[in-house]
């Protein structure tokens, strides 16, 4: 079994011929079976697509062909993205059984290097929420303890690598929902400069916010991933027309020396639990033995993006989901010819979305109505502006710059599920990155000593300098590996019935 | 004073189009007089000479070349409508029967 190795130790395998794509993929509908029942990662399995796919990998590298680095390699991937013919349901019940017609670009992109893609992955409601408990289909469990939750929205991306049932994810991240799942899970999750991957496919949630990345076990098939996925595509229009940077030489690099790392002040403190702090300094300490120069920075604006993102977000999604209308796909309710159009309408939203959904809508609504259009959104939308002047002024000091990924380690299921503004604290560290646009990561740091559960590293990096966070994320993995004799996974307690 | 009230919250719902009962609008009506007490501190820090940003890229008008390019067939794009006919979306009755 080679489910437990990285991507990039099975794509040589798949090289050499040590195993073929059918078997590898194979392996993890295995895997799938058996554990999935106690994770719930998956909300569809695409088992006929994925042999398929595989087969014909296996095919064109028997013939010879030369195959991209990733070719014949599993993938999950988030169900907020449009494959055709395969259900998209964004966790959200308006969506049950909806085919799409076409392919998000990132699945094209994935299909053209031979990706073999197994199934969809569960989230929080159209990426509303931190924990996956706001999916309309059930929550997904976080591997290391099966009580706790995987992270929000982006939960079965992050829970199916840190099961071993898949080396490779497709997540997306509007204030934090690649990173905050890849800290709670022990995984690694980029959120790449806004532009850097086609929204073309993707289910908008908050356009100016939205993006999808790559998600992993490993900093370099992250960067893999990542090469793959990103690039300018004409059907976006807010996609960025410049070369991909070379985030895969970065990412092997591993040399930080002389670099400048500058630790967000704002982004500590108060609400962080204590050994997610201890976790985050130990890490520093190594980039600081790595010959990294460590600088102290201030973005006091920080503590306005929580309140300017939860006006924002949901005014853009009161608007994005108004497209769920019972009218061109997904839900219809009440269509008996006794109600009207907008009465059908009423009666599809009220049933199908979810409770965190209409919170938004409704939240969204409110601010960009008018007489509170300017003291609401007009305001958030400054504090916007702020957050980037921050970004800029700190950006002249360091090359990078770095946090705890989240608060607090994976909290039980339940717990927030009934205090809004108690679950958007999870993202408190993560949001600024979205509010400016530019990249960020988290990798494992460690396990807090009060729970033995994983705690979550956060690099952030200048608009399209997405290659630092690959060079100074490869370089501390490198370390904390060499410091604990083995990956943070083998950590884990073992899943009842793990191959 | 709350933030909001239950009609107003009401009256969002109806805007929005979302038919909801009376127990969520009360529940609702609370939870969001304390999001709005959260995050109205966006208003204390920008002050009038601090431009909005409502987009992180500097983007206008992105346009692409006018040509003719594979789209969906209408079978395709009328594939996941709840009803159809003749090639198009079929929709409850609009207008009220007078």
């Amino acid at each position: 079994m080679l489910i437990r190795e990285s991507a990039s130790k099975m794509a040589e395998a798949l090289a050499n011929k040590e195993v073929s794509a059918v078997e590898l993929t194979n392996q993890h509908f295995e895997q799938i079976e058996a554990v999935d029942k106690d994770v719930h990662a998956f909300l569809y399995l695409d088992k006929e697509g994925a042999i398929s796919q595989a087969a014909d990998i296996d095919k064109r590298r028997a013939a010879g062909e030369k195959l991209s680095p990733l070719a014949g390699i599993p993938l999950a991937l988030k169900d907020v993205l449009t494959q055709k013919g395969v259900p998209t349901t964004c966790g959200s019940k308006i969506l049950a059984g909806w085919r799409p017609p076409y392919d998000a670009t990132v699945v094209t992109k994935l299909k053209s290097a031979g990706v073999v893609i197994l199934g969809k992955t569960n989230m929080d409601e159209f990426a509303m929420g931190s924990s996956t408990e706001n999916s309309a289909y059930g929550p997904t469990h976080n591997p290391w303890d099966l009580s706790r939750i995987p992270g929000g929205s982006g939960g079965g991306s992050s829970a199916a690598l840190a099961a071993f049932e898949a080396p490779l994810a497709i997540g997306t991240d509007t204030g934090g929902s690649i990173r905050q799942p890849a800290a709670v899970t022990g995984t690694v999750g980029v959120k790449p400069t806004y532009g850097g991957v086609s929204r073309y496919g993707l289910v908008a949630f908050s356009s100016s916010l939205d993006q999808a990345g790559p998600c992993a076990r490993t900093v370099l098939d992250t960067a893999l991933l990542h090469q793959v996925i990103a690039g300018f595509d004409p059907r976006d229009s807010t996609s960025i027309n410049q070369a991909v940077p070379d985030v895969v030489a970065a990412a092997k690099k591993q040399n930080v020396a002389g670099m400048k790392i500058g630790i967000v002040k704002q982004l500590s403190g108060d609400g962080y639990q204590k050994g997610v702090e201890n976790k985050f300094n130990e890490a520093i300490s190594e980039l600081v033995k790595l010959g990294a120069e460590i600088v102290e920075v201030s973005c006091p604006n920080f503590e306005y993006a929580l309140a300017a993102y939860y006006l924002i977000a949901p005014s853009e999604c009161s608007s994005n989901l108004a497209r769920f209308d019972s009218i061109r796909f997904g839900l219809r309710v009440g269509d008996d010819g006794t109600h009207g159009a907008e009465e059908v309408m009423n009666l599809t939203r009220q049933a199908g979305f979810g409770r965190e959904v209409k919170r938004r809508i409704i939240l969204g609504t409110y601010a960009l109505s008018s007489g509170y259009y300017d003291a609401y959104y007009g305001s958030a939308q400054k504090v916007r502006t702020l957050i980037k002047r921050d970004f800029e002024a700190a950006f002249e000091k360091c090359d990078v710059l770095v946090s705890p990924t989240a608060p607090t380690t994976a909290f039980k299921i339940g717990e927030k599920a009934n205090d809004p503004l108690a679950m958007y604290l999870n993202d408190i560290a993560t949001i600024p990155v979205n509010m400016a646009g530019i990249g960020g990561m988290s990798l494992p740091c460690g396990l807090a000593d009060e729970d033995n559960l994983p705690v979550g590293f956060q690099i952030m990096s200048p608009a399209m300098k997405d290659e630092r966070m690959y060079l100074v994320g490869g370089a501390l993995e490198a370390a904390l590996l060499a410091k604990w004799g083995k990956p943070i996974l083998d950590f884990a307690p073992k899943l009842v019935g793990s191959k | 004073m709350a933030a909001i009230s239950r009609d107003e919250v009401a009256n969002l719902a109806r805007l929005a189009r979302i038919a909801m009962s009376d127990a969520e609008l009360d529940h609702l009506a609370g939870e969001m007089d304390v999001i709005l007490g959260a995050v109205a501190r966006v208003q204390e820090v920008a002050g009038k000479d601090v431009p909005a940003t409502s987009h992180p890229l500097d983007v206008n008008n992105v346009v692409r070349d006018d040509e003719v390019v594979p789209s969906l067939s209408p079978n395709e794009a009328l594939s996941g409508a709840p009803a159809s006919e003749d090639q198009r979306f079929k929709v409850p009755q609009i207008l009220g029967e007078e």
